[in-house]
């Protein structure tokens, strides 16, 4: 019989310094297949790839191509056998064109030594047609979207003639419009015989676009299983270990007071002429959840900046708890009771060079509770304070309140900075996309924790782009496009699709 | 579950290590020089380096000298915790010996043109380097100039503003400023009668236990405070300082002020200790600044460290003196030296390296315990 495998790791194990990363891991790629790797953050799955790209040796196992073993010693050797890869982050240069950046390393020259671009570029075209993939191989790539960056890298492994083209979590950067144009890509591809090997934990995509699909739990293979005979809660059970919750319970909101009192409110942009934020208006109640929906880079990141403070607002008032705080500076808003889960947690939320307990203490540090009136540190209270919310908000680290912010994963750095802002007990909570990069089990956590500031009676005021997330947590959605509220809606009442005409600018109702 | 850490994990043993090691490669390195200019007087030469004041055959002589060394330590000092302390702040002050420049532009001028007391004299000192370095910091707060650029023009234009102001207090011949002994001892640094224990050496004065003292201050400041709490998590992470209301701006001015003012009251501990008159001809700025750099990162950036590294920094330098000059030119001294301490600048690239070899030998151990343990299971369950 003819294999019918184009790839095949059987039986992989891969040891570090007190951890299997892989534990007899057995992976077989169909020729043709969609094949989705399912697994949490720190399930192996990275680790799995780098085995494949030969950047590790497994210490037990072996790879098959096309039924024969072959050995895997560098990332050139995986090239040869025709693996591509599309990195979650782009490894694209930023000033070259499209057509530089796809045949970067396999430039065709004449003996002479000069480019001969002619044919690479009907090659390029040729194959951006037969794929679906429309990308302009003269643009310059920091000038794209990061939808045509993708379709960069995309065709970057056709070109090379790759048989094998493994996505990592590829729709983790792009919007609701790439996500459908990548799925459609992504299907033309099998249908062209190609093999993909879809990395993701992303429930809805795997249940879309995937043939078959692996779950990986703790370096664990657990199993491999046909979507169409799986449901996403299978799926989810798989990956956890236990049933995860979708749905949010949450009561009916009560709106008390108004918080948060904006009015049109104008915030200029950084690296655009025109203002990012334009004459936003809008209120945030005790107890209810506000969101802001949109598509990334739609004034969400600044509307944000002008609230806390980062960035100055330049048209327009701010009342939070009836004071005007348009003008004051951000360590003041923090003390009146305003919390700020940063959207970038290593840019703004933490001193990765510090420790746990440093960064736990960062809104609060100058209390006299932790600083004395000489100005030395309290580092007993510092102790103390970081040990209860480690304890109380489960943030799992090596070393507990002295590791350092760079050694922990991503969820449980979430976490911190979740412990932080909540702990504070503020009047308003912002939170900006706070499970970003997550996996379900702390969305679920941090999506609970959110929930019951809210029904604590806190004023929240959530942004995110995940539709999922917008529909499932909000109270009352304020829809963001190019800088203006465009549409307020109610979750209960309105659709997905009806949220996504709004989110592109399609639709819009005047907001009171 | 908590592990203990392994000893040679800890950070400041690594350092330790690292230094040594540094040390003993520049020497090493440092005699293969010499052995290669002229390899008949290369071990006496090498060891007389490592010798300095130990050279001579009496002890009176080698404390006199021990003194001298001393004495040049405390400047040195003062320029190192100036770098480390701007550098634990993210900026990187090379503009140390600009700052230190002018420290002795206005301690001099004080003394030999005003004719005022020390402790006035050092204040000024202080002060003028707190200015100019205050300048680099507010250039980086509101304009985001690089201080690496700023400082380095700063260091001419304080180099010359120097020659230019201490033309006033110059010896009727020669190019030297007039020593402070003849002209207003009264400028000269105390000796508190320490100079009795080193063989009467007068340059022996309260400089040196100044220089401990801060140090040790500079230490609390960083390790114990709110404002090094502040100014560390502003160098770490600018963004994250704004984001939790730090006054990031002023932070960093406030940096670069403390950190002009160290090698402000370094210049004043050298000059006022009459050890050295400023040459008006000087065509670049002293060497105290560039060493201090050298000495913060053999020190392991640790103003405790610090205080060793500077020591024998100035050990080495001193040390240089004492070569056989029949044998090698004059500036062979200079070559030495400068080979050694520029292989300290390498500390931090050591360090890197025992902790790569620690992790592949952790690796290795693991290795081994799951496979004895799975060699275990598999037996366990035989039977």
């Amino acid at each position: 019989m003819e294999n019918q495998y184009a790839i095949e790791m059987l039986n992989i194990t891969k040891r570090f310094p007190g951890i299997i990363a892989n534990d007899n891991i057995t992976l077989q790629l169909r020729k043709g297949e969609i094949h989705a790797l399912l697994g949490e953050n720190g399930a192996g799955k990275s680790t799995l790839m780098s085995v494949l790209f030969g950047l590790y040796q497994p210490e037990e196992g072996i790879i098959k191509k096309d039924g024969e073993v072959v050995k895997i010693n560098d990332p050139n050797d995986a090239n040869r056998l025709g693996i591509g890869m599309v990195h979650q982050h782009f490894k694209l240069v930023e000033c070259f064109s499209v057509l530089d950046n796809i045949i970067l390393g396999v430039e065709p020259t004449t003996a002479g030594g000069i480019l001969q671009k002619d044919e690479a570029r009907k090659k390029v075209i040729e194959l951006s047609e037969q794929y679906g993939l429309q990308v302009d191989p003269d643009a310059i790539i920091e000038d794209i979207t990061v939808g045509m960056q993708q379709r960069t890298e995309i065709l970057k492994m056709l070109y090379r003639d790759n048989e094998i083209l493994i996505f990592d979590e590829p729709t983790a950067v792009l919007t609701p419009q790439e996500i459908e144009e990548l799925m459609q890509i992504m299907k033309n591809l099998a249908a062209e015989g190609k093999s993909i090997l879809f990395i993701s934990h992303k429930l809805n995509e795997i249940m879309e676009v995937a043939d078959r699909c692996s779950v990986l739990r703790k370096g664990k293979y657990i199993g491999t299983v046909d979507i169409c005979n799986t449901t996403k809660e299978e799926l989810s059970r798989m990956m956890v270990g236990r049933d995860v919750e979708f749905v949010v319970h949450k009561e009916p909101a009560k709106p008390g007071d108004v918080v948060l009192d904006v009015q049109g409110l104008t915030v200029a942009s950084k690296t655009h002429p025109k203002d990012a934020v334009r004459d936003v208006s809008f209120k945030v109640r005790r107890g209810e959840i506000v969101c802001i929906a949109g598509i990334d880079g739609n004034g969400q990141t600044e509307l944000v900046y002008g609230l806390s403070g980062l960035e100055p607002a330049k048209h327009g008032t701010i009342t939070m708890c009836d004071k005007n705080i348009t003008k004051m500076p951000i360590r003041k808003r923090s003390v009146m009771g305003m919390s700020h889960i940063p959207e970038d947690r290593h840019k703004h939320g933490l001193v990765l060079d510090y420790s746990l307990e440093n960064n736990i203490v960062l809104q609060r540090y100058f209390e006299p509770e932790f600083t004395n009136p000489m100005g030395f540190l309290k580092k007993g209270n510092i102790r103390k304070y970081a040990e209860r919310l480690i304890e109380t908000y489960d943030v799992r680290s090596g070393q507990g309140p002295i590791t350092m912010a760079r050694a922990m994963s991503g969820g449980n750095q979430q976490k911190a900075i979740i412990a932080r802002e909540i702990d504070k007990d503020p009047e308003l909570l912002i939170a900006v996309q706070p499970t970003r990069g997550l996996d379900v089990g702390a969305i679920e956590f941090i999506h609970k924790q959110i929930v019951a500031q809210r029904d604590a009676g806190k004023a929240v005021l959530l942004v995110s782009l995940e539709l999922d997330e917008v529909m499932s947590l909000s109270d009352r959605i304020l829809v963001m496009y190019e800088g203006e509220i465009v549409g307020e809606l109610d979750p209960k009442k309105t659709t997905v699709e009806e949220l996504g005409l709004y989110m592109a600018g399609a639709k819009r109702t005047e907001v009171q | 579950m908590k592990q203990k850490t392994p000893l040679l994990r800890n950070s400041g043993l690594q350092t330790l290590i690292s230094s040594l090691f540094c040390i003993i490669l520049g020497l090493l390195i440092g005699y293969l020089a010499l052995l290669v200019i002229n390899a008949e007087g290369a071990w006496t030469a090498i060891t007389n380096v490592i010798k300095n004041y130990m050279t001579y055959p009496t002890a009176p002589a080698r404390m006199k000298y021990l003194g001298t060394t001393l004495a040049k330590t405390a400047p040195l000092l003062m320029c190192s915790l100036s770098v480390l302390f701007a550098y634990k702040a993210g900026l990187f002050n090379i503009g140390v010996a600009g700052q230190y420049t002018l420290g002795a532009a206005a301690s001099l001028f004080c003394a030999l043109n005003l004719g005022l007391p020390w402790y006035v004299c050092l204040l000024a000192a202080i002060v003028i380097g707190a200015i100019s370095a205050a300048i680099c910091g507010a250039l980086r707060a509101f304009c985001n100039v690089n201080v690496v650029i700023s400082g380095i023009m700063l260091n001419w234009i304080s180099l010359y503003s120097t020659n230019v102001l201490l033309q006033t207090v110059k010896e009727s011949t020669g190019k030297d400023t007039i020593r402070l002994v003849k002209q207003h001892a009264d400028s000269i640094l105390p000796t508190l009668g320490m100079d009795k224990w080193f063989s009467n050496n007068q340059y022996v004065t309260i400089g040196i236990p100044i220089a401990i003292l801060v140090a040790v201050l500079v230490w609390v400041i960083l390790e114990k405070t709110k404002l090094g709490y502040e100014l560390k998590a502003t160098g770490n992470n600018l963004n994250a300082a704004k984001y939790c209301g730090m006054k990031e701006n002023s932070n960093i001015i406030l940096t670069m002020i403390i950190s002009g003012a160290l090698a402000g009251l370094g210049a004043a501990l050298y000059y006022l200790s009459d050890i050295e008159p400023w040459n008006v001809n000087s065509s670049s700025v002293p060497g105290m600044g560039f060493n201090g750099i050298a000495a913060a990162f053999l020190g392991g950036l640790s103003p405790i460290g610090s205080i060793f590294s500077s020591y024998f920094i100035q050990h080495i330098t001193l040390g240089g003196g004492y070569v056989d000059l029949s044998h090698y030119c004059a500036q062979i001294s200079d070559l030495i030296s400068a080979m050694i301490i520029y292989l300290c600048g390498f500390v931090l690239f050591f360090k890197t390296f025992i902790n790569g070899r620690l992790d592949k030998h952790e690796e290795k151990r693991a290795h081994k315990a799951q496979a004895l343990e799975a060699a275990q299971n598999t037996e366990g369950g035989k039977k």
